[in-house]
């Protein structure tokens, strides 16, 4: 499938899932930030992408929990550790490199919510349908 | 306060869709400020019914183990009002039936006019939190609930 064509239809999901207007999509888009998407809305977002799609998104796949949750292995002082970020990196091989990258260089874990973008969605699902 | 907004289910299959009704009477409290003098059943209240209906099912779906909640309404779209007098009937169907949560599509109608129309996202609540947060006992399927529970049991018998 097509990147536009993944697009087209991640966007309209998140319409749907985040009521939103079609303009306030774009691919840099932070859905927490820039979407106000709450904890409930990613499990939507997620059912939603698996009948768009007609995949299946295993937990924690797309939006990895164990860093949300504080681990003290991954996370002290409020900042995700080289652990943490080595486990992030492995665990969303689809997230943009450069997007990381910014991350890694001030890993407040307050900001990891930032890594999780428009284009984040289209790049897992692109990862899975080929 | 009794908090029961579906008199009795009508029809109920496992895990697929529940069909609950709600008889509207001029003696309920909410018509009397709701309007005075124009009474008008409160919109938020047929959401409701929609969603015991549908959390019911969804619920009933595993046996009750789960604490289900209301997570979230992504879309409702109210297309009249309802009166004192009305029969409602509630149909929910399950969209999607997972173990974190699920959804259902639901309608409320007035004999053959279209009321109401929801999509409805509930979730189950994590078992070990709680767990810790409020023990055993299943608080969302309690009490009065439970007597709903009842009848859906004996609407899902074959007839």
């Amino acid at each position: 499938m097509e990147y536009e064509a993944i697009y087209d239809k991640v966007k309209s999901t998140l319409v749907d899932a985040l009521n939103v207007d079609d303009d306030q999509v774009t691919p840099d888009a932070r859905l927490q930030a820039d979407l106000g998407a709450e904890s409930i809305d990613f499990l939507d977002i997620v059912f939603r992408l698996e009948r768009e799609f007609g995949i299946k998104i295993p937990r924690g796949e797309l939006f990895p929990e164990s860093i949300f949750q504080g681990d003290p292995a991954f996370v002290a002082d409020g900042k995700v550790t080289d652990k943490g970020l080595a486990e992030l990196r492995e665990k969303m091989p689809f997230a943009d490199p450069a997007a990381l990258d910014k991350f890694a260089a001030d890993p407040e874990l307050e900001k990891m919510g930032d890594l999780f973008t428009v284009n984040l969605i289209v790049r897992y699902i692109q990862s899975k349908v080929g | 306060m009794r908090w029961i907004w579906i008199d009795r289910f009508t029809a109920f299959e496992s895990k697929k869709t529940a069909t609950a009704v709600k008889c509207l009477s001029q003696a309920e409290d909410q018509f009397g400020e709701h309007f005075p003098g124009f009474p008008v059943m409160p919109a938020p209240l047929i959401l409701e019914g929609l969603a015991q209906t549908g959390g019911i099912l969804v619920g009933e779906a595993n046996d009750f183990r789960e604490k289900v909640v209301l997570a979230k309404v992504p879309s409702a779209k109210f297309h009249r009002e309802a009166h004192p007098g009305e029969t409602l009937t509630y149909t929910a169907d399950i969209v999607d039936l997972r173990p974190e949560g699920a959804v259902i599509k639901g309608r409320v109608t007035s004999g053959a006019e279209l009321v109401m129309e929801a999509e409805i996202f509930f979730a189950h609540l994590d078992q070990n939190r709680s767990q810790q947060l409020f023990g055993d006992h299943n608080f969302v399927f309690s009490g009065e609930l439970k007597y709903l529970l009842g009848l859906a049991k004996q609407a899902a018998q074959p007839q």
